[in-house]
């Protein structure tokens, strides 16, 4: 092999931030390569943020702008994007949601122009109302198809009792069919501020120009009162919670974790290492390599710590005949007390962290992911040199953070698991 | 719903591009504005192999990808996903880097490396930061020639193997149907088959097996080489030649895929499992990129599909409300023939012959009507922009370098493809809609849903654990 040096770790990414009279925050990334510019805004609500036994209203609200504003209906929109081959998407996630547009740099006053209407006007038509509705009812009976889906809805509702992040992002049925109209304006008028804002515009645009846009098209968005916002923790798995849920597959699909960590957790890089070398690290992690590598037992398992503005969920998921899930839990099990009893080596933790640092580039190489990014720096308030310091952060974890970590984080006693499958024939001992 | 595209990977992708998904975004293509100079530079090898390397200074960093001509149209009957196999089996391991060396030895250096195998093709990538370029070129060059099959190592993938088929098509109700309208669609062509094989096949394949694929396909006169990103190509090209021209030409693996016959007349299938709602597929057997026709109906698909202005998502979406997801994909960058089909998952409460019957008359407003001139422009739009588009991201830039390549179009067809859908009009996409979108060309796949088999209830059942 020949000799290389390290990585040359840290992004060379230093955003121009902005923020405008009335309130909204503007990051701006030139890159001219392609001439082609996404637009991305973020905005601070999310599911965890639907009222007490409205599961579903921030997601309904974010699907209903793009049909239709006081200025052009669902089709217009979608034509006019269309027509320059542009995209505009609004996603709701549980603690924030996007909406993006990315086009031509030809088209970029176009696409300032769909968004400000999406953000600004929408109309909530009540013909539109009743069919996104209808639409997320069957898309939630649809994704009881998917046994992934269906272990990770009912591992959040073990995991997250009596917590926002309890319910899926697209909510319940039962909270759907009583949402109405009204609901949704109230929604949006409280939660859809200028000030709850973060846009991130990367691409073949100046700084200038880019503001110019934003305070041509946003300038009038009337600034108000933020939302109070409650953090709230998880409450301790006090013993097992155990859910088999009966389908009739060939495989049992395994989610096993318990809660996690937030992302301003001090300390989230040594979670970060740790989990690489559990289950994170592709085929090179433990995990992979005991269950699937040797024991031949599953296509794909992984580990997760999802870390969100509250402390989030740590699972490791996985699929395996039916035969075989009790040896798979067994395994999944026996690799989480391994990581907490001893350290881990020393080449286990230098493989993670060069992978970790010299990986980093790769999660900023396109607009699109570059932008996504920036809005979430922002939002977490990790501060402009975290694109700097990311890789400091985990050159610095040791082989102690690490075992501290695991024993800190991780509960190979108290868990949840759910499995879906053939649940009489998988006889689950766990 | 399904990305319908016959691809799947070694491992499940741990970033943003989905294992199903790639060839989707492909099918739209054309070339950049050639101001923008993002033309590969182009070298074939002493030994055939094929070198596209393309400089893109963006950020600090490349895809390597190595593709080579075999996929599961290269197998034969009684060996379904034996190229798939031997995919798997590529990362075991040579005399030089032995099993789990190459994915450690890539991921300490920051990067990330998996491998996918579709119909016509298999190819292996390493995304990394550029200036380790040439240790992926090392490694790859070094598995292209002393793979060490180990009996051992393969019975044990097998089973994973086994695992990824339960997962993709055994327990995944469109996955299954998909499956099965191929089957139904192509009788005699390898087309027949799926890329993941079958269980009696993946059972009764053996090492001999692998070895005779590997020593037939693995050769670099049958592989293309793409790197693109932040690289110097003139700087690049010397340690290419370095790492691959020692590697000897092999056998040129010349194989007669007789065409698959013409379709007389309708054929359907039904597919009943549990499932909660049905699914509605309808697949045309259509020429590929080499024909004139190619143009007009790679159009009609981005007419039909693409966007939310689109005429499927507009029709059975918006207005009629009877599919939660609708969508048409044109197979255009195949190396033999292959499919124009409609999906649509149904939305619960409707019929599937509604759905049904949605289609038809789409169909035969098609077969009716020219177009308007706006809606032709806007389907021309989309393709140009999403050509840009996808170079934004290197990986996929080269995927369709490498895919064309594979597929025996050549890269420089993305230009041509531009210039000439440019030219077509809103009687050429009626002509070939005429043509080809007819029911005796046509295959109807239906998913019906079986309720649970114990519990009736829409909501899973809940079961204590025993401690």
């Amino acid at each position: 092999m020949t000799g290389f040096s390290e990585p040359g770790f840290a992004a060379d990414i230093s955003p121009v931030k902005i923020t405008t009279p009335n309130g909204i925050t503007v990051l701006v990334v030139e890159q001219h390569f392609l001439p082609i510019v996404e637009i991305h805004a973020l905005i601070k609500t999310g599911s965890a943020y639907d009222p007490p036994e409205k599961a579903g209203l921030a997601n309904l609200t974010a699907s209903l702008l793009e049909e239709g504003t006081t200025t052009r209906s669902s089709k217009q929109l979608a034509e006019q994007i269309d027509f320059v081959g542009g995209a505009l998407e609004v996603t709701a996630h549980e603690d924030y949601t996007t909406a993006a547009a990315r086009v031509l740099k030809k088209d970029v006053d176009l696409g300032f122009t769909l968004l400000a209407d999406i953000l600004l006007r929408p109309a909530f038509p009540p013909q539109e109302f009743d069919r996104v509705r209808s639409q997320i009812l069957g898309e939630i009976i649809s994704d009881n198809d998917d046994p992934g889906h269906v272990a990770m809805k009912a591992f959040n509702q073990l995991v997250f009792h009596n917590h926002p992040y309890r319910w899926p992002v697209n909510g319940t049925e039962e909270a759907l069919n009583k949402l109405t109209l009204a609901d949704v304006q109230a929604f949006y008028a409280k939660e859809y501020l200028p000030n709850q804002v973060i846009f991130a515009i990367v691409g073949d645009i100046t700084v200038e120009h880019a503001t110019v846009l934003v305070q041509t098209h946003f300038g009038a968005w009337k600034k108000g009162p933020a939302p109070a916002r409650t953090v709230k923790k998880p409450a301790a798995i006090g013993k097992k919670a155990v859910q088999f849920i009966e389908k009739d597959l060939t495989q049992s699909t395994i989610v096993l974790g318990h809660s996690g960590i937030s992302r301003t957790n001090p300390d989230f890089y040594a979670v970060t290492v740790m989990n690489h070398v559990l289950g994170a690290g592709g085929f090179s992690s433990r995990l992979m390599d005991s269950i699937r590598d040797k024991q031949g037992l599953a296509y794909g398992i992984m580990s997760h710590y999802e870390a969100r503005a509250m402390q989030g969920s740590f699972w490791v998921n996985l699929q395996t005949k039916t035969e075989t899930t009790n040896q798979a839990i067994s395994g999944v099990l026996a690799e989480m007390k391994a990581i907490r009893e001893a350290p881990v080596t020393d080449q286990e933790l230098a493989e993670a962290k060069s992978f970790l640092m010299g990986s980093f580039p790769l999660r900023l190489d396109s607009t699109a992911k570059l932008a996504k990014v920036l809005a979430q720096v922002e939002f977490f308030g990790l501060g402009f040199d975290y694109f700097v310091q990311y890789p400091k952060w985990i050159e610095r974890v040791t082989k102690e953070d690490v075992q501290r970590v695991a024993k800190q984080y991780l509960n190979p006693q108290h868990y949840a698991l759910v499995v879906v499958g053939n649940i009489a024939k998988a006889k689950i001992r766990h | 719903m399904p990305c319908v595209a016959y691809l799947i990977m070694k491992r499940p992708a741990l970033h943003h591009y989905s294992t199903t998904c790639l060839l989707a975004t492909l099918l739209a293509f054309t070339d950049a504005a050639p101001s923008m100079a993002l033309e590969p530079l182009e070298h074939v090898l002493s030994n055939g192999m094929k070198v596209l390397l393309v400089e893109v200074p963006k950020a600090p960093v490349a895809t390597v990808q190595v593709w080579y001509r075999v996929g599961s149209r290269n197998e034969v009957m009684g060996r379904a996903g034996l190229s798939h196999m031997l995919e798997h089996m590529m990362f075991k391991g040579t005399a030089k880097y032995p099993k789990g060396a190459f994915s450690r030895i890539i991921r300490k250096n920051g990067g990330i490396d998996n491998a996918f195998t579709g119909q016509d093709f298999t190819a292996y990538f390493e995304n990394l930061a550029a200036d380790r370029v040439e240790l992926a070129l090392e490694l790859e060059a070094d598995r292209m020639q002393g793979l060490i099959l180990d009996n051992n190592e393969f019975t044990t993938e097998r089973e994973v193997v086994k695992e990824e088929r339960r997962l993709r098509s055994e327990d995944d109700p469109q996955g299954a149907l998909v499956e099965a309208l191929f089957a139904q669609t192509f009788l005699s062509h390898p087309y027949h088959w799926p890329v993941i094989g079958w269980f009696a096949d993946l059972d009764a394949m053996s090492l001999d097996d692998l070895q005779r694929h590997y020593d037939t396909f693995y050769s670099p006169n049958n592989a293309t080489l793409v790197v693109v990103g932040d690289i110097k190509a003139d700087t690049l090209l010397p340690t290419i030649k370095h790492l691959f021209e020692p590697i000897p030409k092999g056998p040129s693996p010349k194989q007669t895929i007789s065409a698959e016959p013409d379709q007389r007349g309708e054929r359907r299938i039904v597919l009943k499992r549990e499932a909660q709602v049905p699914s509605v597929m309808m697949g045309f057997r259509v020429p590929n990129y080499s024909s004139d026709d190619a143009y007009a109906l790679g159009l009609l698909e981005s007419i039909l599909s693409d966007g939310k202005s689109s005429r499927l998502y507009q029709s059975l979406v918006h207005d009629q409300k009877n599919s939660l997801s609708v969508g048409a994909e044109y197979s255009l960058l195949q190396t033999d023939s292959g499919l124009f089909y409609f999906y649509s998952l149904v939305s619960p409460g409707a019929k599937v012959e509604a759905v049904e019957d949605a289609l038809h008359r789409e169909i035969a407003k098609l077969h009716n009507e020219l177009l308007s001139d706006l809606e032709l422009q806007r389907a021309k739009n989309q393709v140009e922009a999403s050509r840009i588009f996808e170079q934004d991201s290197n990986f996929r830039h080269a995927m369709l370098l490498g895919q064309l390549e594979s597929i025996g179009a050549g890269w420089q067809r993305a230009d041509q493809f531009l210039e000439r859908m440019r030219t077509v009009t809103a009687k050429d996409i009626q002509r070939v809609a005429r043509q080809y979108l007819t029911q005796d060309n046509r295959t109807v796949g239906i998913l019906i849903p079986l309720p649970p088999k114990e519990q009736e209830a829409s909501l899973p059942s809940l079961q204590q654990g025993r401690p």
